[in-house]
């Protein structure tokens, strides 16, 4: 496979799609684990970006960057739901991580 | 009279009209009650009218706006489509009922007013989800439905409530980018996100596989299949009782019907015998295990969400049984004839359970004695709703599980044969465990609320459905069989 700036752009992309996925599971705090989601959101949009990419003559495909669009209002609308909640959740139980997901008997 | 029957759309009709009640109910917040029960009913007759055209047409493509694919919105509506939506329009209809006379909102004020809305946005984008014919479409209504039901989750504000919507939520998007990478992938390769063009382009090879794989795995977590079904049980339990049965019935449903779709239709050539037996033994181990949580619980509503981890292990069992051309076509009605019978009869469960928690003010098992003196109509449908899961005769749940049976044996796939009747053996067990209970002759002396009439027969209705389910088998396998994947030859008996 030939090395293209796209391929870049999409290795790059999958990288920070697995530092957040890393950084998902290490840490307990709402706030990093909503960041950490919204850093995988960044990586999966990269590599929609360079998916648009066709060649350096050529303009880049339109339909990529429409989906970016649509995927940025999604993420930012779950992540407010996320920040609300957490929010929630620490003033209901002064906790800023999850309780530990026993059902309460 | 017949050209205004053609210039209705009525796959489009689907999204718009839940969408336009979920706004009004929000606008006007006093009439809520009506004006959801009147799109409740408008969606029902609007599914009828739809599954009567593909009924007699065939399988329904639509195009939004009139662009087309690759570039615009596609809609398409099949058997398996239109069984989502009838199975959905169902238990919506019962559950915005139980929405009414749910006396459970009145005693936490604070999030009933939003119980409308978010439930019309969800029946929306579940709808749309059903309809959609493009992969990029299906992951923004996948987040449509995941963010209305973190919402509903969390409706009661209570931190147990809270706590278990944020973990939802957590695992919905992480499940939700899983997929968005894969489409993403599949885009970079095929520049089309439509599923019939990418059906047609893609060949078998790494970069398909990869994305299926990344798909997969996303909407495995959001279906709860063993071992990413630890979020479940606490969303299910700990929401408000309309909203569990939603959730149980129909939510896990939709990203399960999304992966049959791109295994059976869009990627048949990608997929391994090595991963249709991987999700099968997942699925007989979700199965097992949650049977077994199932019988060692406590409490009633944990119980029966625990009830669904096990009930949709059974659903997995399509992939690896399809696998010989043989009896394929019996695995696939029987499959969808489960998510038929398991959507009625664990709504109406649901629905049942969550009546007995509000009349007793607490959901432990031990203290069920004789409620079926004060309750005999929840106790009937609870009863009947049990008939359906364990899979007793003349049941839907019998019929889906025989027909899986028949593929099993047919193919000479006895381990998964065994695992089917198991589990069956183990749904009576924990099935009976609270009808031991509920029919005992002593009733303890515990304080009973006086329960409203539309909290007790929508759970009813909802059950005898399922049961009903088992001799009116006709119209169901006509649709099943209707633009699927395997021709339907025979269904047994």
């Amino acid at each position: 496979m030939i090395f293209t700036p796209a391929l870049l752009y999409i290795l790059t992309g999958i990288g920070l799609f697995i530092l957040g996925l890393y950084a998902l599971f290490v840490h307990s705090h709402l706030l990093r684990k909503i960041l950490a989601l919204n850093i995988m959101a960044s990586g999966v949009f990269l590599v929609y970006v360079a998916a648009a990419y066709r060649s350096p003559e050529a303009i880049s495909d339109p339909v990529p960057q429409a989906m970016v669009l649509t995927g940025i209002v999604v993420a930012s609308a779950s992540m407010l739901l996320g920040l609300a909640l957490a929010a929630r959740v620490k003033a209901k139980t002064g906790r800023t991580e999850l309780d530990d997901g026993s059902p309460s008997e | 009279m017949a050209i205004f029957e053609q210039s209705i759309h009525w796959p489009v009709w689907l999204m718009v009209l839940p969408l336009t009640g979920a706004l009004l109910t929000f606008a006007i917040y006093r009439y809520q009650n009506l004006i959801g029960l009147i799109t409740a009913m408008g969606i029902l007759w609007s599914v009828i009218a739809l599954a009567q055209k593909v009924l007699t047409e065939g399988p329904q493509r639509y195009s939004i706006g009139g662009w087309g694919a690759p570039l615009g919105i596609d809609l398409y509506v099949d058997g398996l489509s239109t069984l989502m939506l009838l199975l959905t329009a169902a238990v919506g209809f019962f559950v915005s009922f139980y929405g009414v006379g749910y006396a459970g909102f009145r005693q936490h004020n604070h999030g009933s007013g939003y119980f409308w809305p978010l439930w019309l946005f969800l029946w929306t984008a579940l709808n749309g989800l059903f309809l959609t014919a493009d992969i990029f479409n299906a992951y923004v209504t996948l987040e449509l439905i995941g963010l209305a039901s973190v919402a509903l989750v969390g409706l009661s504000g209570q931190a147990s409530a809270l706590n278990a919507a944020m973990r939802y939520l957590l695992v919905g998007l992480l499940g939700s980018l899983f997929y968005l990478l894969g489409v993403g992938l599949l885009y970079a390769g095929y520049h089309t996100v439509d599923m019939a063009s990418l059906g047609q382009a893609a060949q078998a090879g790494p970069l398909p596989r990869t994305a299926l794989t990344l798909m997969g795995v996303g909407l495995l977590l959001k279906t709860a299949l063993f071992p990413l079904h630890f979020w479940l049980p606490p969303a299910h339990a700990n929401a408000p009782t309309p909203v569990s049965s939603a959730l149980s019935a129909l939510v896990v449903k939709a990203p399960f019907y999304l992966l049959l779709r791109l295994w059976f239709t869009v990627f048949p050539d990608s997929t391994t015998g090595a991963a249709a037996n991987l999700l099968g033994l997942l699925g007989a181990i979700a199965i097992l295990w949650g049977s077994i949580q199932a019988l060692q619980t406590q409490r009633l509503k944990l119980l029966v969400a625990y009830s669904t981890v096990a009930q949709l292990g059974y659903l997995f069992l399509v992939f690896p049984l399809t696998q010989d051309s043989m009896a394929a076509s019996t695995a696939w009605s029987g499959a969808l004839y489960y998510t038929l019978a398991h959507g009625l009869a664990k709504g109406g469960m649901f629905l049942a359970a969550g009546t007995i928690f509000y009349a007793l003010q607490q959901d432990r098992i031990q203290n069920l004695n004789g409620i079926s003196r004060h309750l005999p109509v929840t106790a009937f449908a609870f009863g009947l709703a049990g008939v359906s899961l364990m899979g007793l005769p003349p049941s839907a749940g019998f019929l889906a599980k025989w027909s899986l049976l028949t593929a099993a044996i047919a193919n000479g796939q006895w381990g998964w044969a065994i695992i089917i009747v198991l589990g069956g053996l183990l749904a009576a067990g924990y099935v009976f465990r609270v009808l031991s209970y509920v029919f005992m002759q002593a009733p303890s002396k515990a304080h009973y609320r006086p329960v409203p009439w539309l909290m007790e027969w929508p759970a009813l209705l909802l059950a005898l459905m399922a049961i009903c389910l088992g001799f009116i088998t006709q119209t169901p396998l006509t649709l099943i069989e209707i633009g699927a994947p395997m021709s339907y030859q025979y269904l047994l008996p």
